[in-house]
């Protein structure tokens, strides 16, 4: 891949609901490989936001660019087959079937096997689906209901599904709500070795910000619609802005709170 | 001009009781999301005991009085019915509250017979309003003005009770969330208990209100519960307003389609129930469905294909089925027959609800399309019975293509509403087009070829075509695309994120089920040596909709265990008593309560605790791996 | 079979009647099926007629000296579960002969079982000239007056009235379609000069009645002819009444003078509609007063048609397996063609032609006496004057 086309290319996207413009003229991209989060208080337009790039929001302006091809209008499958894996705020799932069976769907839908009404799908791609339950430690679940699951192992579950079409980008909404200290840690840290190891792109929004300034490389800041930030760890925290907005909900970086955690 | 107002009241008139009786179904679907199917069936009580107590009361008092008692009195029934059978089956599977409410029904129309006498009662006119008022020239009933006058006055009673106390704002509450409620700590027990009594309090007094105008038997549930459920849904399920727009529409449409299209009003109001559903799909004042919280079926056991032990088992049964004939006679045969083609029924549309989610109501269609099919090719062409039951088929295939097309646009009831939609029109279209289909009188001398004569022979061939037909659909289950079925049933957002066309999913899952059901009815047609517009009437779609709900609708055999439970027992009551429909209604209400999983269901939850309670250690995590091959 | 039997009665004691049989090989035993569950208004008084007529025949020394037993099956208004019963009482109870229903699609559902399996049928109630004629078949004999009759005993008043603006109701499906054809092509051949002004074709068991009434009214006929029956009429009959459809209008009206019909309409009862019924009360021949008695004697209820209509039937069958001499189905149908007997009503023959019985109908008006629906000016109509000429019923029946 060129340098000059990055992998999400974001340029003026506006959404607005009866008058009130959720999103105003946000522009920004991502190369591949890069940890890229998008923060900002509630109601800032992060999930608008994050809506349109998935599809399940159309842009009242403005482009969304996945390696050079326009995506606007575009339904969450058809961005998907574009190499987008996703997982939700709250876990979306197939509940009845298993752990295996789950990253088995989208290994089908990823090899077009859909419509196919003969072969046997529990033994479909079996042992690629036990590489990426092992690749996000859900090997030993792998026959369990999903159902039974635990919030965070749901979470990695999400994780593991999303790689199954061999993504280049993943875009994550809030990916450790609802988890234990630890587990956020844990499943962060995992998300950005596979992104670096396969050179995927992440996007994600994140209210906790010990996870953001620990392993994003580079944060946006949206508030009321407008991007007001952007950069480094380092400059978005030094950015008055920023400071200013947060300051508001009470919810400064604490940067000594951070050293704490990663040791 | 005067006749065009007049008309216009009339149907004012007719809306206002159909009002009363769907405010009462949307109520308890909206608060509870029971399908109550025995809403006709309190509707009918209220008329008998209304009767009975104005017929013994004498004067205003008498009547109005034993009016309203009558509808009290049907609450106090709905409560106890609420609180004995209903509130230990609310956490069952979805759709499950039918089977019982069903079950109900069942009992209620051979019990009113018991009780009241065959005899279709008629009762008194209402003191005060016998004549008629002269309207330029026309007579209307006065008893239509006052009941033009009343079904504003309940919705607006309906509508303080729900704006301006307690009770009403938690209904409210409960109807857009119902998880928030039970956040909230109310007392949701009381409250379901309630809004049911509420329900059916209504559904009384509408039926009680019909004294003036029409008799009084034990056909009345039948009559009036498809067409509230039609006015429900039209208005939105759980809004009252909309229930009120929907009955006015819909009496109106009656009032004046007879005017315009004397032959089809029958039609026409599911003509105008697809067109809103497909416009609106949620009903013309209801909000879309808010996605439950609860994942249905938390418990389920995974469902594997059979293991080679249970393969051998299934061929086994297999093959002592095949040998019935050495030792049971012909009509032994022919129920053997009958049954097996009832499992094809079955299977199909288990397919469609267990996999697929998608809970059809209107799935006899499919089956009489079939039929239908196998007769226009026996009769008009003159085919072959071979090539008959080859193409026959594909009416119903054809039919499920074009309904199920718009069908897997709308999820939940309302897809479940749309499909019985279509299968009215179908039906009706069977039912009143005497010219080609012969009307209920059907297409008669479809027999079977001369190898197939027999009673053996065609045992061997139906039961030969079902295995077929059950093992083709069971592979299909543990196929790809039985896997991304499931997978549209338990998340459509997940789906579609994992680059699923769900809807198109759904649409071949409702083509497959539609031409499996056809091929049940070109067997049946076989088997009876004609066609009626019987074969793709409600009864036969609730009929397949009770086996797959009483196999179990969370496992992947239900649907055969369930149709030959269901089937055998049916033709063994209808041969043995009069009371068939008492004792088949006893029986779903008792399997119901003690089996609120389904007969395999509960057999499969056996197991497991059997299971999990020998080898202690063994349990979660070492799973027997999957036989698949 | 006996412990089976045991089983049922132990299970099902609540539900006591019609199981249970016990019946010995050298008994003659007859099928019986009708919609019991469905239209008991009907049925249950059928039941009673056939009840009687089987202890009747017991009493007096059986058929030939063998006891005659009726085994009856519910077909709960479907014809497939007919056809299952009809199934079972040939193949595992082994009867002699079929008889029953009353729903034409059923009575058609099972004559068509019979002309494949080769079994004796005698359709009691069903309507439909099918019955006899389009499908007609030789197995299958029926005893009462069909649609096409009760439309000529019907049209024979009808033609005399003055009125020449005609409307029809009648519910939508085979029967009110094809009895409103009948009775417009017997009528037009008769009145040429008569015009039908106006057609409603309510949904069966679903008629909104006051539009329907409203629709009439508004057409202004000087007659209309009603073919609704059960609770359908009482609705059209009330809205009639309020709204002023009937005052100054003939009515005509198919079977509305049998009590099942007119009994429920008590003091709503409209006077002087031209109807075709059986008013059990007012008919003095002594084979009916006979009838009158024992009915009344062992049930302490009054006779419907369906009475009638079930005591009847089981007679036919005793006398056609009494003169065949066996219960071979050839045999009976050489016996019943042409086999003229008795009944409440008269003298009946089973034609050859088309195996259409002779019963005929009565034909009155209605009154209301004492707030209830009678009728009145009663006459007896011969079922044998009211069918079409030999050579045209040749061309309605098709060839054996």
């Amino acid at each position: 891949m060129s340098v000059a086309t990055p992998l999400l290319a974001v340029e003026g996207l506006t959404k607005s609901y009866g008058g009130i413009h959720a999103v105003r003229g946000v522009s920004f991209s991502l190369r591949a490989g890069e940890i890229l989060a998008l923060i900002g208080p509630n109601g800032a337009g992060k999930s608008t936001c994050f809506d349109m790039l998935n599809g399940q929001n159309r842009p009242d302006s403005g482009h969304v660019r996945l390696l050079g091809e326009a995506t606007t209008g575009k339904k969450p499958r058809e961005i998907w087959r574009l190499g987008v894996g996703r997982t939700f705020q709250i876990t979306a799932t197939f509940a009845t079937m298993t752990v295996r069976e789950n990253v088995q769907v989208a290994l089908i839908s990823h090899e077009k096997q859909l419509f196919s009404l003969w072969g046997s799908a529990p033994n479909f791609d079996r042992g690629e689906a036990g590489r990426l339950l092992e690749l996000v430690g859900m090997g030993g679940y792998a026959d369990r209901p999903c159902g039974e699951l635990a919030y965070g192992d749901l979470k990695r579950l999400e994780l593991a599904v999303a790689l199954a079409n061999e993504p280049k980008l993943l875009l994550m909404d809030e990916p450790t709500a609802g988890m234990a200290p630890r587990e956020r840690v844990d499943l962060m840290r995992l998300t950005a070795r596979i992104a670096r190891e396969k050179s995927i792109g992440v996007l994600f929004t994140e209210h906790d910000m010990d996870v953001v300034f620990e392993h994003a490389d580079r944060i946006i800041v949206l508030n009321r619609g407008t991007l007001i930030a952007e950069g480094s760890p380092a400059e978005v925290r030094g950015n008055p802005q920023v400071q200013a907005v947060y300051l508001g909900e009470g919810l400064v970086y604490d940067a000594r709170h951070r050293e704490g955690a990663s040791s | 001009m005067a006749f065009y107002v007049v008309q216009f009241l009339t149907g004012l008139a007719s809306a206002a009781s159909l009002f009363l009786v769907a405010s009462g179904l949307s109520i308890i679907f909206g608060v509870t999301r029971i399908v109550n199917f025995a809403h006709g069936a309190f509707y009918m009580i209220g008329a008998y005991i209304a009767f009975t107590l104005t017929e013994r009361f004498s004067g205003a008092f008498g009547f109005w009085g034993g009016v309203v008692m009558a509808a009290l009195a049907v609450a106090l029934i709905g409560v106890i019915v609420e609180m004995v059978l209903l509130r230990r089956i609310y956490h069952a599977p979805e759709l499950f509250q039918l089977l019982g409410t069903f079950g109900l029904t069942l009992m209620v129309e051979d019990l009113v017979v018991l009780i009241w006498g065959p005899d279709d009662l008629v009762g008194r006119r209402a003191p005060g309003f016998k004549g008629a008022v002269d309207f330029f020239g026309q007579n209307i009933p006065s008893y239509d003005l006052f009941l033009i006058v009343l079904g504003p006055v309940v919705l607006g009673i309906l509508w303080l009770l729900f704006q301006r106390t307690r009770w009403g704002v938690l209904v409210r509450a409960a109807t857009q969330d119902r998880d928030m409620v039970a956040a909230l700590g109310v007392n949701q027990k009381w409250l379901f208990t309630s809004v049911f009594a509420v329900g059916v309090f209504l559904a009384a007094l509408g039926g009680a209100l019909q004294i003036p105008r029409d008799a009084v038997h034990h056909a009345m549930d039948l009559r009036i519960i498809v067409e509230v459920f039609v006015v429900v849904v039209i208005g939105g399920l759980g809004s009252i307003v909309g229930a009120f727009v929907a009955a006015v529409l819909v009496s109106e449409l009656n009032a004046f389609g007879i005017l315009i299209f004397p032959k089809i009003s029958i039609i026409l109001v599911f003509l105008v129930m697809a067109v809103v559903l497909i416009v609106r799909p949620w009903g013309l004042f209801g909000k879309p469905e808010a996605a439950a919280r609860k994942t249905p079926g938390l418990t389920v056991n995974p469902w594997r294909p059979l293991t080679s032990n249970e393969r051998l088992a299934a061929l086994a049964a297999l093959i002592v089925a095949a040998m019935l004939p050495l030792f049971a006679g012909n009509y032994a045969l022919t129920v053997g027959s009958e049954i097996a083609i009832f499992v094809i029924f079955a299977v199909s549309l288990h397919f469609l609800m267990s996999v697929g989610g998608l809970a059809s109501f209107g799935h006899a269609a499919y089956f009489g399309l079939g039929a239908y099919g196998v007769a226009f090719l026996a009769k008009m062409a003159g085919l072959p019975m071979i090539v008959c039951l080859l193409l026959g088929p594909l009416l119903g295939c054809m039919g499920a293509a074009v309904f199920g097309f718009f069908a897997v646009q709308l999820s939940g009831v309302y897809f479940a509403m749309l499909t019985l939609a279509f299968a009215q029109i179908v039906w009706s279209i069977a039912f009143q087009w005497v010219s080609v289909t012969g009307g209920d009188n059907g297409i008669l001398g479809i027999w079977p070829e001369k190898w197939a004569a027999s009673p053996s022979h065609f045992y061997w061939l139906a039961l030969g075509v079902t295995a077929l037909v059950t093992i083709a659909l069971r592979v299909a289950v543990f196929s790809p695309f039985g896997y991304a079925l499931r997978a549209t049933r338990d998340s459509v957002l997940r789906s579609e994120a994992v680059g699923i066309n769900a809807k198109r999913i759904q649409w071949t899952a409702f083509v497959i089920a539609g031409t499996t059901a056809g091929i049940g009815g070109a067997l049946f047609a076989y088997l009876k040596g004609s066609v009626f517009p019987d074969n793709l009437g409600i009864s036969l779609s609730v009929d397949a909709l009770v086996m797959v709900l009483l196999g179990g609708v969370e496992t992947v055999s239900g649907g055969v265990v369930g149709a030959i439970v269901y089937k055998a027992l049916n033709i063994w009551l209808v041969s043995q008593t009069d009371l068939s429909k008492l004792v088949l209604g006893g029986f779903i209400v008792l399997i119901v309560v003690v089996l609120p999983k389904g007969i395999v269901g509960m057999l499969e939850m056996l197991a497991q605790r059997r299971r999990k309670a020998s080898p202690p250690g063994s349990s979660l995590l070492a799973k027997p791996i999957e036989s698949a091959e | 079979m006996r412990a089976r039997n045991y089983f049922v009665g132990a299970a099902f004691a609540l539900l006591a009647g019609g199981m249970a049989h016990s019946a010995l090989a050298q008994d003659i035993k007859i099928g019986e099926i009708n919609s019991y569950s469905l239209l008991p208004s009907f049925t249950e008084p059928y039941r009673k007629g056939w009840q009687l007529a089987v202890e009747e025949i017991n009493a007096a020394g059986g058929i030939n000296g063998k006891k005659l037993v009726v085994i009856s099956k519910d077909d709960g208004g479907k014809p497939a579960d007919a056809q299952t019963a009809a199934n079972e009482l040939v193949s595992s109870e082994g009867v002699a002969m079929l008889t029953g229903t009353f729903l034409s699609n059923i009575g058609l559902a099972v004559s068509d079982f019979a002309n494949q399996k080769k079994v004796f049928f005698l359709a009691a109630e069903p309507l439909t000239d099918a019955v006899t004629w389009s499908k007609g078949n030789k197995y299958t004999f029926r005893l009462r007056p069909s649609n096409y009759m009760q439309a000529a005993m019907l049209v024979e008043a009808a033609a005399k009235l003055p009125a020449k603006r005609w409307a029809t109701i009648a519910p939508n499906y085979e029967y009110g379609q094809s009895a409103v054809a009948v009775f417009k092509k017997l009528m037009s051949e008769k009145r040429p000069d008569i015009q039908w002004v106006d057609e409603q074709w309510p949904p069966q068991g679903k008629i909104d009645a006051g539009p329907v009434v409203q629709a009439v009214a508004a057409a202004n006929p000087e007659a209309i002819l009603n073919v609704t029956f059960g609770p359908d009429l009482v609705k059209l009959v009330r809205e009639g009444n309020t709204r002023g459809l009937f005052k100054g209008r003939e009515v005509v009206s198919f079977l509305t003078g049998e009590p099942e019909y007119l009994d429920p309409l008590k003091d709503e009862t409209p006077e002087g509609w031209i109807v075709t019924g059986y008013p059990w009360y007012s008919i003095k021949t002594p084979e009916h007063e006979a009838f009158l008695k024992a009915y009344q004697a062992k049930y302490n209820d009054y006779p419907r048609l369906g009475s009638i209509v079930g005591y009847q039937t089981i007679k036919a069958a005793a006398a056609i397996i009494a003169k065949a001499g066996s219960t071979d189905t050839d045999k009976m149908i050489a016996a019943a063609e042409g086999l003229s007997m008795p009944s409440p009503f008269g003298e009946i023959t089973f034609r050859k032609i088309d195996h259409q019985s002779t019963l005929g109908a009565y034909l009155g008006k209605t009154a209301q006496k004492d707030g209830k629906g009678v009728m009145v000016d009663s006459t007896y109509k011969k079922g044998s004057d009211y069918l079409p000429s030999d050579a045209e019923v040749e061309k309605l029946r098709p060839r054996d």
